[in-house]
């Protein structure tokens, strides 16, 4: 089966990454399983910028480990990734531009992609094309499908610019006829016949918001999450729905308590900067409980960090993060298509519940592009916050306790609804009650109390890759799953015991079900993209387990050998006989 | 004309006897009553401080929530149902102060809504610290010595931020105060009101009587314009033995509402109906 890793590496702003892209969309396109990664840099122009994709005809659950086929457009991008491609894999590189020493593993073809796209098509940009073409020609990949492409992509631009850029491909294509072959690289078309989308997991996480009822976003632009604003201003106004940019994430929070307290199911994304200025607001929203939907596509910390790289930093912010006792709702997303349908959970879990949701993404999520099936929407029952019924108009109370500790909320307008939506502790109808002490327990009780159904739903939403009940188990969040089912496998198909468990609710714990997932493992591996091990340290104050914490704080994500290699190295200790203690491993 | 008792809350006022806000509180209800607008189609929506208590003591929907943050929540709610009167309130601390930033953006905004600030020139409910309208050289039990910084000027501030509608009241003359609000609700746009609303306890500089001396009304100046912006600014800067109050600028442009697309139709954002079924045209971009 076709499983290939492509890497594109250049100056950043020469069109590195728009070649990544339309190489994605093709790929995507011509029926192969795409899996993206990129690295860029922080600086607007210049820096260097790389592009990866992945294409299989399996489903791919990470972004792949050696390269296959690398184009270097600069002497940078190849001495940056050469120790990345496998021995026996392909260089493209411009020889306009460089000359590459000769490398014993692998083969390189050289490419005068400069020259060719000025003398040939005339115009120095098509570089990119040419390359496109190269790598069409060599490869056998579907000539109609790039054809295709081009023409969506610069249509608007006129039937001249059309033309050049289809001149620029037969150009690439040309060429690659004259390389003399000594690789056996071929893709031709993939296996699925079936059209799949492909988003990145902002661009995914967006349209589940809208498919959930979000119609107002408030946002303060801020990498890796200014996406999903902008991919919403353009999209809401088609449907209905706007966008407002705010002067900073404090009014950006406020704005969508605010239409969230008229009655609109509204959003805000941003990064960990701005989801720092938010905690005030986000304890407002517990103590009011309005609903709200709050994403923070997690960079690099603390401070400005490295704002385009990724991090799981931002966990014990999300469940802790603001003054009081303060319980609010924190979810993960998975994978590219669980932003989708992650993002109409958390809608469904802050109407329902009426309290903030917290929604963690990162960078590598956020921007990796992937092959995804048409969502269905109709897969999460969208569901609406209690509003107050007949005789409960009569005598209203906005936060009455209730069995399950959710009070009917009206929506201003309703005639006899009135009331004050309340930061200072309150009794039942809102009212002021900063002096009363028996009342602010039966409050926090209250808010609480909701819990008990938020981690019933939680242990609903846990998934388990691998062995139900392992030896060895594994336990994560977020975007590290695909890589932690790789690894799963791989770790599998050596005979070991293992097995993932991924719970998609981080706060509350889904107990039960960890619970019954670490009975009888030997030893758990908790993998976190952070320093401290987060997620680790929230369950140990759940379970005295003596997890073996496996850390990577290098702004960059796992990939599935890292964690192949702790299961081996876990699994000799275990098999040893020898008894397995976090602290030496 | 509704009756001021049907717009009385349930709460009474916890204010010190005598305080400014009780004026501002009366002048409200009146206009709200004059206007004859529902009490379940009004929004209050206030920061924290003595004055942002305001909400609770009128009968409508109300939101008080964190010290200087009115504005935000107040703009997204009458994005979220722009059919809604929305009022904020609040006191210089928490307009002029903490939420400086948010009074700026919200001034050139012109979201339709009505910015009622109680300027007392102090902290009150923090009980008695210097705060952005202070005088300079005021003693505050914050500036024993005197305050170093010079006073922001609300008034010049929002004009120069493009609010379209800028008034000044002082709580001992509630009618007038109370027609300066009436405007600001009718108007189109964003309207601020600033006014003098005495600390009784914590300011024994600017009391009633210091107002009762200074203030004069510039609608009793025949030759005065208020669409005459360089004049607005000119008595803006006015400070001293005599002080201005009324309307020093009105403008019509059009507001946020009216040049949001999505809001064209009329129908507020929240009792739009969901088109669900355009989700798959959205996706088509995407194959
Ligand atoms: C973030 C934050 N900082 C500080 C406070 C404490 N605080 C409450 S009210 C206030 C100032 C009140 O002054 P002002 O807004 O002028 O209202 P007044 O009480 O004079 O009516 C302060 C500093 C707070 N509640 N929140
Ligand atoms: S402290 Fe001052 S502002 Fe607060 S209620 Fe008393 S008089 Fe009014």
């Amino acid at each position: 089966m076709v499983d290939y890793v492509f890497r594109v590496g250049g100056e950043g702003g020469e069109g590195v990454i728009s070649t990544g892209e339309m190489l994605t969309l093709a790929l995507a396109r011509a029926g192969f399983e795409i899996y993206t990664f990129r690295t860029y840099p922080a600086e607007i122009k210049g820096g260097h910028a790389s592009y990866q994709v992945r294409a299989s005809g399996n489903l791919l659950l990470s972004q792949g480990a050696a390269v296959d086929v690398l184009v270097a457009f600069n002497e940078e991008a190849y001495q940056k990734h050469i120790k990345d491609v496998r021995p026996g894999g392909v260089v493209i590189y411009d020889s306009d531009s460089f000359s590459a020493a000769a490398h014993d593993s692998t083969i390189c073809y050289s490419v005068p992609l400069t020259s060719l796209a000025t003398e040939k098509v005339g115009i120095k940009l098509t570089k990119n094309i040419v390359a496109l073409g190269v790598l069409a020609g060599l490869f056998d990949l579907p000539v109609a499908t790039f054809e295709e492409l081009l023409k969506d992509r610069f249509g608007r631009k006129g039937e001249t610019v059309v033309q050049k850029n289809l001149l620029a491909l037969r150009v690439g294509i040309e060429h690659a006829k004259q390389i003399k072959r000594r690789d056996a690289i071929r893709l031709g078309a993939g296996p699925r016949k079936t059209k799949e989308l492909v988003l990145s997991g902002n661009e995914s996480l967006a349209l589940g918001a809208i498919a959930a009822g979000c119609r107002f976003y408030a946002g303060y632009p801020i990498t890796p999450a200014t996406d999903i604003m902008e991919f919403l201003a353009r999209e809401l106004p088609k449907i209905g729905g706007y966008v407002i940019q705010t002067e900073d994430e404090i009014a950006a929070i406020g704005a969508v308590l605010g239409a969230s307290f008229a009655g609109k199911k509204a959003m805000t994304a941003t990064s960990g900067p701005g989801f720092s200025l938010m905690t005030e607001m986000m304890g407002l929203a517990v103590a009011a409980e309005i609903p709200a939907v709050i994403v923070d596509v997690q960079r690099v910390g603390p401070s400005t960090g490295m704002p385009t790289k990724t991090e799981q930093g931002d966990l014990y912010l999300a469940c802790y993060g603001g003054h009081g006792n303060c319980p609010r709702i924190v979810m993960a997303l998975n994978n590219v298509e669980d932003c989708f349908y992650g993002i109409m959970q958390a809608f469904n879990l802050a109407e329902q519940f009426q309290m903030p949701v917290v929604v963690l993404s990162d960078q590598y999520l956020g921007h990796r592009k992937a092959t995804v099936p048409v969502p269905d929407p109709s897969r999460v029952p969208v569901v609406e916050r209690r509003k107050p019924q007949g005789k409960e108009m009569a005598d209203y109370k906005r936060y009455r306790f209730t069995p399950d500790h959710i009070s009917p909320m009206s929506i201003p307008g309703m005639e006899g609804g009135g009331y004050i939506a309340e930061g200072l502790e309150h009794d039942e109808r809102g009212y002021p009650a900063a002096s009363d002490h028996e009342n602010h327990l039966r409050l926090t009780q209250k808010r609480y109390g909701k819990f008990v159904e938020v981690e019933a739903i939680a242990n609903d939403l846990v998934r388990i890759h691998g062995e139900p009940h392992p030896e060895i188990g594994i336990i994560g969040w977020g975007s590290t799953e695909g890589v932690i089912r790789e690894a799963v496998q791989m770790a599998q198909a050596k005979g070991y015991s293992v097995g993932a468990i991924h719970p998609k609710i981080l706060y509350p714990q889904p107990l039960a079900k960890l619970r019954e997932f670490m009975q009888g493992t030997k030893a758990v591996i908790i993998p976190e993209v952070n320093f401290t091990g987060q997620f680790a340290t929230l369950l140990r104050k759940r379970f005295a387990y003596d997890f073996i914490q496996l850390n990577k704080c290098i702004g960059l994500p796992f990939t599935p050998k890292e964690i192949f290699d702790k299961i081996e190295e876990v699994a000799a200790h275990v098999h040893g006989g020898r008894r397995v203690h976090a602290a030496k491993l | 004309m509704a009756q001021v008792k049907e717009y009385i809350g349930k709460i009474k006022p916890d204010w010190c006897p005598g305080c400014g806000d009780f004026g501002v509180l009366n002048s409200l209800q009146r206009a709200l009553a004059e206007l004859d607008i529902a009490p379940h189609n009004v929004l209050v929506v206030s920061g924290i401080g003595c004055s942002s208590n305001l909400p609770g003591f009128i009968h409508s929907y109300g939101f008080h929530g964190l010290h200087g943050r009115s504005l935000p929540v107040a703009s997204g709610a009458k994005l979220g149902n722009h059919a809604l009167t929305v009022i904020a309130t609040g006191g210089d601390g928490d307009g002029y102060g903490i939420g400086v930033g948010h009074f700026v953006h919200t001034c050139r905004r012109n979201i339709d809504m009505t910015y009622i600030v109680m300027d007392n020139q102090i902290y009150g409910l923090t009980t008695g610290q210097a705060s952005p309208t202070t005088e300079k050289d005021v003693r505050t039990k914050s500036t024993p010595e005197g305050t170093i910084e010079l006073a922001l000027n609300p008034v010049a501030l929002a004009l120069s931020c493009g609010a379209t509608y800028v008034a000044r009241g002082f709580s001992g003359d509630n009618l007038h105060l109370a027609q300066l609000m009436k405007g600001a609700i009718e108007h189109k746009g964003f309207a601020l009101v600033d006014v003098f609303s005495p600390c009784v306890t914590y300011n024994k500089r600017n009391t009633y009587p210091w107002f009762r001396e200074r203030v004069y009304k510039l609608e009793d100046d025949q030759q005065y314009d208020p669409a005459d912006f360089r004049l607005a600014m000119e008595k803006a800067f006015e400070w001293g033995a005599r002080i201005p109050i009324g309307l020093f600028y009105k403008v019509e442009r059009p507001t946020y509402e009216d040049e949001e697309p999505a809001l064209r139709s009329g129908i507020p954002l929240a009792k739009q109906p969901l088109e669900r079924a355009d989700l798959a045209a959205l996706m088509e971009d995407f194959i």
